[in-house]
């Protein structure tokens, strides 16, 4: 592998670049074409050089109801991540340190809630959703993301606290800790990039959710995916907006995400691979 | 300060099938430094995780202070435990991580300030109390950790093997300053190591442990001196005391094996004729063996030289003694090759004998070992 | 004797006190995640399960009672269901295979220590796993696949070839190509991860042995990514199992019930037929479906935590 020929390492650099641009490339036409007009967008012959307009950004900040939609999402997002945290650190504390008989069939039953697919529980939580009016609203969106993101932040925080060692937290517990102190003053800062990245994945995921967002809100409670799948029928028409209601909603989150690469893999494959 | 009382004292790990610690009886005098030793495994760190409330004790009483300690809690103890890993706090600096103690016991700013700059300067890491531990060397880490924990003013101070992170001469400098602040401080100790060097010139007491069962439990002299049994007297004094199987002939007047043929003085002779068994267990610590050159028939050992190691000061040499490896020092003038065969002597007045089955010292108290070499 | 009896029982009651209070403090730092799960996962599961049995019709108030087996019998016998079953398959299946080998393929380019700025390269490329599945579908329906308007009509007109309608012309084929787009890079951050774990100093061995590159990856590298590459497969099923929002902007399960999976057939008895009776008994063999995988995860994820315990 270290001796590699000449053409070959030429060969091997041309086709990581061929393959990166290659899969970058439509979100990178997307972007360009958010900044065309809507008739440029849609013209027969694609354009890569023209002068470009923000008119398409300002009718999505301006004209449209894009805020409500992103006040939705960012509420949602960090709503239900902050509820996943709460309650996903003392969950992992325990499972971390105070190891029983029970912890390991308590953390595979969470990671296999995961694998209940949505529209098994879709009809109930419609149902219920209707009688609590919960239906259409960010609340409830906000609560079922928790339910969703859970397992995998409990998950993620086990296996960051499982990093630090047990002497520091029995140092602690002589120097008087109590059990609160542990988990908020030596656990919580110890492991507060894997919770910082752990949020950050969860957020991301509540971020592009779309099946619970398009089947329990519409308007009232709905996030951007609701607001961005509202151009599915510019057949043609629009494209620019669409193009630059599409690049709004994702560009922060695809940043986002670049940062958590590592934290999606552990996080979604649940210590399935190692 | 306080005297820890161990009575009876037993530990079951949940699932296991033996006790991990057993029937462990050991008061300590108020100040003392209690060192417990043995090899890996056997115990010692349970121990001192049961003194400190971090395991439950399954069997016996442990009192400190006088008060069963039974059910309470690590931090109503009046303990301060210093870890191997040293578990400072990575996110705290030095200087937060002597006071962690004190803040949650709701200490006046100005006190913890006080004790922590005292304690500080006790241990000289005043320059470093702003930094963070990633920051440190080991030695200046097991400082810190020794500093958090005297700044508590425990009763008790609990160490487990603190030192077998650090190099070897910064082992043996931290060595000298422990038992400096323990002069100074006076705080009953108790303190684990696997290394009966540190054992021995630390310890005013040692508990020797072995399977989770204590030994003995004596100086540092006695029990060099008057080891209770073959593991002790294996364990304690380096290198090791050489034990030979030996047939016990002429009511206890010769000792004898494969190669070797060994006279006993008088207290040993009546302790082997009261023994009346046909075998012993013969231990001779090697600073007892000298090359002799008078062919003396009662008090020989003869083999070929298999190993010569010149220490300098001295010189090491293993002899195969029948099919006993036998380690003898020598004086560094003395020229000897491997492939020479060489005769050992031993003083008769520096023959252990045990007991071939139980393995148990056959002495009684006052028969032992001169003092004189 | 009897003082020993004496203490040696309160003492063991005083463990037992313990231990229950030990219980008690675990169960409210896990309770909360729990319970909320339950009540947020098992209880609704519990009542798809129920409705699965009555008659239900959000617009049939009168249309009440047990229906037995009714539902599922009308589901099973629903050859929109059957289709939606196949396409279920079809579409787990096909981007199972395309991911997981563009997947390979891409971390194996990004291993290699000769590609310069591989880092970023390999940021690039996992782009599309965080795009939006919605703004993922439009992309690829309008600016992507637009028959008239699009990026590829343009260059099949280029290329001096009549521009395919791809979601009208190949519906199934255009999806499981959009899923791939988007989650190859998935694969290829699992089984990057592994792949960086195969020491440098095996491969050496291996080259010094004389083994070519791809005698290397195929005896080397390749068996250590035999767990990784089982693991993504279960994942992705699962995941792929209920995708939902490429579909919604896309085809809206058309053109027919081409591209119909049982989540989008689910969606539809729900809330275009209001058959909550029959939805919910849909979803009871998504259920069933996605446990059939969950099983061998969960069994692996279980050997992997008493690995490490
Ligand atoms: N948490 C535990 N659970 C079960 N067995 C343990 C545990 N800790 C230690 N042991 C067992 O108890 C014995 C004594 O261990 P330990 O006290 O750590 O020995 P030492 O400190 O002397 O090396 C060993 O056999 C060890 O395997
Ligand atoms: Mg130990």
């Amino acid at each position: 592998m270290n001796k590699m020929s000449w053409p070959g390492k030429i060969g091997v650099n041309l086709l990581a670049w061929l393959v990166s641009i290659l899969m970058f490339f439509p979100i990178f036409w997307l972007i360009l074409s958010s900044f065309k007009t809507n008739a440029l967008a849609a013209a027969r012959e694609p354009a890569f050089i023209f002068s470009p307009t923000m008119a398409s950004y300002v009718n999505a900040l301006v004209n449209s109801n894009y805020w409500h939609y992103a006040l939705n999402s960012v509420y949602t997002a960090v709503g239900s991540t902050l509820l996943c945290v709460v309650l996903g650190v003392p969950a992992a504390y325990s499972m971390a340190f105070r190891r029983s008989k029970r912890t390991d069939f308590t953390l595979l039953w969470m990671l296999s809630t995961k694998m209940l697919p949505a529209v098994g529980v879709l009809v109930p939580i419609y149902i219920v959703y209707k009688n609590l009016h919960l239906l259409d609203s960010a609340l409830g969106l906000t609560l079922i993301y928790t339910a969703m993101n859970l397992p995998i932040v409990v998950w993620l925080l086990y296996t960051y606290f499982k990093d630090v060692p047990g002497e520091i937290l029995e140092a602690a517990e002589i120097d008087g800790a109590s059990l609160v102190d542990n988990i908020v003053r030596i656990v919580t800062p110890l492991a507060l990039p894997g919770i910082i990245s752990t949020g950050l994945l969860a957020i991301v995921l509540a971020w592009n959710e779309a099946f619970w967002a398009i089947n329990i809100t519409n308007v009232h409670g709905a996030t951007l995916s609701v607001f961005v799948s509202g151009f599915k029928s510019a057949r043609g028409q629009f494209w620019a907006n669409m193009s630059a209601a599409s690049t709004l909603s994702v560009l922060p989150i695809l940043v986002a995400g670049w940062f958590t690469q590592r934290q999606l893999v552990r996080g979604l494959t649940f210590g399935a691979v190692k | 300060m306080a005297v820890v009382e161990l009575s009876n004292v037993g530990k079951r790990y949940p699932g296991a099938e033996s006790l991990a610690v057993e029937d462990f009886n050991l008061t300590s005098e108020d100040g003392e430094f209690v060192v417990l030793v043995g090899p890996s495994g056997c115990g010692k760190t349970t121990t001192m995780r049961m003194i400190a409330g971090l395991e439950e004790h399954t069997e016996g009483a442990i009192k400190i202070g006088g008060r069963d300690v039974t059910g309470v809690a690590p931090k109503d103890r009046d303990i301060a435990m210093v870890f191997q890993s040293y578990a400072l706090y990575p996110h705290m600096t030095v200087r937060d991580n002597m006071a962690f103690s004190l803040k949650l016991k709701k200490y006046a700013k100005s006190d913890i300030k006080k004790r922590v700059d005292d304690a500080a300067a006790v241990l000289g890491i005043e320059p470093l109390l702003d930094r963070k531990p990633r920051a440190l060397s080991g030695g200046q880490r097991q400082r810190v950790a020794l500093g958090r924990a005297i700044v508590r003013q425990p009763q008790v101070f609990l160490m487990d093997e603190p030192l077998s992170n650090l190099d070897a001469k910064l082992r043996v400098d931290m060595r000298a300053e422990i038992v400096k602040l323990h002069r100074k401080l006076g705080v009953t100790t108790f303190y684990v190591t696997h290394d009966q060097t540190e054992a021995m010139t630390m310890g005013q007491r040692i508990a020797v442990m072995k399977d989770g069962l204590v030994q003995q439990i004596d100086s540092p002299n006695t029990l060099y001196q008057h080891p209770a049994n073959l593991f002790v007297a294996g364990f304690i004094g380096t290198p090791s005391m050489n034990f030979l199987t030996a047939e016990v002939s002429d009511n206890g007047q010769a000792l004898s094996g494969p190669d070797f043929q060994l006279a006993t003085d008088g207290p040993r002779r009546s302790v082997l004729a009261d023994h009346g068994q046909t075998q012993v267990w013969a231990g001779i610590r090697p600073e007892h063996l000298h090359l002799s050159d008078s062919e003396s028939a009662d008090n020989r050992m003869q083999g070929q030289v298999e190993v010569v190691e010149p220490l300098g000061a001295m010189t090491m040499i293993q002899v195969l003694i029948g099919d006993t490896r036998v380690t003898a020092q020598i004086k560094p003038h003395q020229m000897v090759a491997m492939g020479d065969t060489v005769t050992l002597g031993c003083p008769s007045d520096k023959l252990y004998l045990f007991d071939k089955d139980s393995e148990m010292t056959l002495h009684g108290i006052d028969i032992g070992q001169s003092d004189a070499h | 004797m009897a003082t020993r009896a004496i203490r040696s029982t309160v003492k063991t009651r005083q463990r037992q006190l313990g231990k229950a209070s030990q219980g008690m403090i675990s169960f409210l730092l896990i309770g909360p995640a729990v319970v909320y799960l339950f009540v947020w996962m098992l209880v609704p599961l519990a009542m798809t399960i129920y409705y699965s049995f009555r008659n239900y019709n959000l617009i049939r108030p009168t249309f009440t009672g047990w229906a037995g087996i009714a539902n599922y019998a009308n589901v099973l016998a629903d050859p929109d269901f059957l289709s939606a079953f196949i396409n279920t398959l079809v579409l787990v299946v096909a981007s199972l295979i395309l991911t997981i080998l563009f997947g390979l393929f891409f971390a194996v380019l990004y291993n290699n220590e000769h590609v310069f700025g591989r880092n970023i390269l390999r940021t690039f490329a996992a782009s599309p796993f965080f795009i939006m599945p919605v703004v993922t579908g439009l992309i690829w329906s309008n600016l992507m696949m637009n028959p008239s308007f699009g990026l590829l009509a343009a260059l099949w007109r280029g290329l001096g070839l009549v521009p395919i309608d791809f979601l009208a012309q190949f519906p199934m084929p255009s999806l499981v190509g959009i899923v791939t787009w988007q989650w190859t890079p998935f694969a290829m951050l699992v089984l990057l991860a592994s792949l960086s774990g195969v020491p440098e100093d095996l491969k050496e061995a291996a080259g010094l042995d004389g083994a070519g590159a791809w005698k290397t990856f195929r005896h080397i590298v390749l068996p250590q990514l035999g767990r990784p590459l089982y693991a993504v497969v279960m994942l992705e099923s699962i995941f792929f199992l209920v995708i939902f929002g490429q579909i919604y902007v896309t085809t809206s399960g058309g053109p027919g019930t081409a591209t119909t999976n049982l989540p989008y057939y689910i969606y539809l008895q729900a809330f275009s037929a209001y058959n909550i009776g029959a939805a919910s008994a849909g979803a009871i063999f998504a259920v069933i479906l996605a446990n059939i995988v969950a099983i061998f995860l969960v069994r692996m994820i279980y050997s992997n935590i008493q690995e490490e315990a």
